[in-house]
């Protein structure tokens, strides 16, 4: 049925004068929030913001392996800008989880000529000619993340992050402490190194068995069902370990609708996670500090531009983590994980 | 370029119009217009080394892009194609490593896997007669499988051992992952490859009786067969046609990167497709061209490489991508019916 334009038109105005009024209403009636909200976010922005060095406008490139909207490699970004900010320096980010994409990219970095360039290493042999072709440049280059292993012999200047073997093996000495005596290991991404790395970690120092279980990271129902399936499945599991904050939150339905008493523990921080901690759904998680790892890297592309400094002398990776969290301390990082930037 | 089966004589018609009604011609119009884009607000981008860098990224897209245009123009789709790439490569660096063989045995193995692999997809069409969405669809799930599964299985990892010092590995870069200097500015061997593949696959389809098939199969398949087309054969042939350059990008890939992670590849057989579909190819089969798929590559490939060096926030790169690539298609649909437009008499 067709109205006439007059009449459609009267509807019209009439939606936007009820909108308008709501609107007015919500605000009149100063119904506004004490806590939370957008408001303490800018107050601890403004708490963050720090002075700006003198020296001369560079641009620094960052460029990740981190698929677009992880909130993991937004935390890393985060730290980076903070650093750029404060160093007077213009910061360009790309990140593509193929490496053949991250080569390209960094290529990319290259063609326009910044000053310096932090970049990860997921696969050190895919990245090492387009990391050759950046210093033949002379551009320098730092490592941040992962790469641990190949950072020296790509010819990088200094690398921040964890060692993901080694914080794997903390967090199964942890395991023991706890008392642990059945475990599982959740991958998300099937063919990732580091994952496979921190699984392999854990199995070293673990006393009891651990399995390893893949899913699907792409696909959060997914993730819960394979987990509550495989808890369902083995009833003597008493531990799940996810290796993201995102998958350890997606466990906690896993467990409760299994029926299991399994405890799950995770690595890796997010603001819903700083919470589970202190509700006790999650017993700790192990942090790498992404934060610190963005942040470090380009304060070190501008210590090494304007005064030739190498953090960690070359020889030795500056390390981020592990730092473990559990009900002791999650006080301390609470507000800067809600803020996004632990 | 194309050679639809025009109802009338193409020769009485002006030249520009002819030359409008190419499908190639739109694509070409929106990377004209995109690359004038870019060049305007991204300094970087109009340096030489940056467009040998966009010339590479367009060159591992179009090689692949090639043979799916032809596939498409032959009424069918590939969704394995993307993992089939990743396939080849890890066939060929976990052969030549476990049994520690000179790498071209691994690179043979490979060929032969992957020519398998489209056949396989081509016999599974034909002889179930279901879609080759659903078919294609089943054999990149398998191939996903697969390649994860016997990756950990063989090497105890997700990725293979680094072939780099093993013999015949510096034969093999030179053929599928050199560089070489024009005026300066290093370009990457696979563009030559790019373009001689497409010059090979635009000669096939317009200039041999095997391409007349291919249009003849795509347009109906029924009516090709009954004017005698070995129409099962033109599928089969087309498939593994696919799986050849499947074979050519995963053997640059394990080349140029030495190692391979099992899981890559995922999500890349719609790029093939879409870089088919900007070229002009209809999703219907019949129509199509193979240099347009190669403008449709590189515009992918300016696109994708012309966000970052214009620095534009990398959040909103999948929605800029997405809105050029849409702004591109429909400047070639414009394009096209300014050429069929009717004169006003």
């Amino acid at each position: 049925m067709r109205r006439r334009n007059g009449d459609r038109s009267a509807v019209r105005r009439g939606l936007a004068a009820l909108a308008a009024l709501v609107v007015a209403a919500a605000l009149a009636t100063g119904c506004s929030s004490d806590s939370g909200g957008k408001r303490a976010r800018e107050r601890a922005e403004q708490e963050a913001a720090a002075g700006r060095a003198d020296t001369p406008r560079i641009t620094v490139a960052l460029i990740t392996h981190g698929a677009p909207g992880d909130t993991f490699w937004d935390i890393v970004r985060k730290g980076a800008e903070q650093a750029a900010a404060k160093d007077n320096a213009d910061l360009v980010y790309a990140g593509d989880p193929s490496p053949a994409e991250q080569s390209a990219l960094i290529d990319n970095a290259v063609d326009q000529d910044v000053d310096g360039i932090a970049l990860t290493m997921a696969d050190p042999e895919a990245v090492s000619g387009a990391i050759a072709r950046a210093r033949e440049a002379g551009i320098p280059v730092v490592g941040l993340n992962s790469g641990l292993d190949a950072w020296r012999d790509a010819g990088l200047l200094s690398y921040f992050g964890q060692d993901e073997a080694l914080t794997g093996r903390a967090f199964g000495d942890r395991l023991n402490d706890e008392g642990g005596r059945h475990g599982v290991c959740v991958v998300h991404e099937q063919g990732n190194v580091s994952q496979e790395q921190r699984c392999g970690g854990v199995a070293e120092t673990f006393d009891g068995d651990l399995e390893t279980l893949y899913v699907d990271g792409t696909d959060m129902p997914a993730v819960r069902s394979t987990i509550q399936a495989k808890l369902q499945q083995d009833p003597s599991i008493d531990w799940v370990v996810a290796l993201g904050a995102p998958f350890a939150l997606a466990a906690v339905g896993s467990v409760t609708d299994a029926g299991s008493d399994a405890r799950i523990a995770t690595f890796d921080l997010n603001p819903e996670l700083v919470t589970a901690i202190e509700d006790g759904d999650i017993a700790f998680a192990v942090d790498q500090q992404p934060y610190l790892q963005g942040y470090l890297a380009i304060d070190a592309l501008w210590l090494y531009v304007f005064n030739g400094n190498i953090s960690g002398g070359g020889a030795e990776p500056v390390l981020t983590g592990p730092a473990f969290i559990d009900e002791e301390n999650v006080d301390t990082v609470a507000d800067h994980a809600r803020n996004g930037t632990r | 370029m194309t050679a639809p089966a025009a109802a009338r004589p193409a020769a009485r018609r002006p030249f520009a119009r002819r030359l409008l009604a190419r499908p190639e011609t739109g694509a070409l119009a929106g990377a004209v217009a995109v690359y004038l884009l870019f060049w305007a607000v991204a300094p970087p981008f109009r340096k030489l080394d940056s467009l040998a860098t966009v010339l590479y990224q367009s060159s591992t897209l179009g090689i692949m892009a090639v043979a799916v245009a032809l596939l498409m123009i032959g009424g069918e789709f590939d969704l394995s194609a993307g993992v089939a790439v990743t396939t080849s490569a890890l066939t060929a660096s976990m052969v030549a490593f476990q049994f520690t063989l000179n790498v071209w045995s691994g690179v043979l193995a490979a060929l032969v896997l992957s020519l398998a692999i489209g056949a396989l997809n081509g016999v599974l069409l034909v002889r179930t007669r279901l879609p080759s969405f659903l078919v294609t669809l089943a054999t990149f799930l398998m191939l996903q499988g697969l390649n994860l599964a016997v990756t950990k299985a063989v090497t105890g990892n997700v990725a293979t051992d680094s072939i780099r010092d093993m013999d015949g590995f510096e034969q093999a870069e030179a053929l599928f992952s050199s560089s070489f200097s024009i005026a300066g500015t290093e370009l990457r061997v696979t563009v030559l490859w790019w373009l001689g593949f497409a010059a090979l696959a635009t000669w096939v389809l317009l200039r041999t009786r095997y391409g007349s098939w291919v249009l003849a199969t795509g347009g109906d398949a029924a009516s090709a067969r009954a004017a005698g087309v070995p129409v099962t054969f033109v599928r089969i042939s087309l498939f593994m046609t696919v799986g050849f350059a499947a074979w050519f990008a995963g053997m640059h890939h394990l080349f140029a990167f030495n190692t391979v992670q099992s899981g890559g590849g995922v999500g890349n057989e719609l790029r093939y497709i879409a870089a088919a579909v900007i070229g002009g190819c209809l999703l219907t089969g019949g129509f199509g061209s193979v240099p347009g798929a190669v403008v449709g590559a590189f515009l992918f490939g300016m696109v994708s490489q012309g966000i970052v060096y214009a620095d534009w926030e990398p959040d909103w790169f999948a929605f800029f991508l997405g809105a050029m690539l849409l702004l591109a298609v429909l400047l070639n649909l414009w394009v096209r019916q300014q050429a069929t437009r009717r004169r006003s008499p």
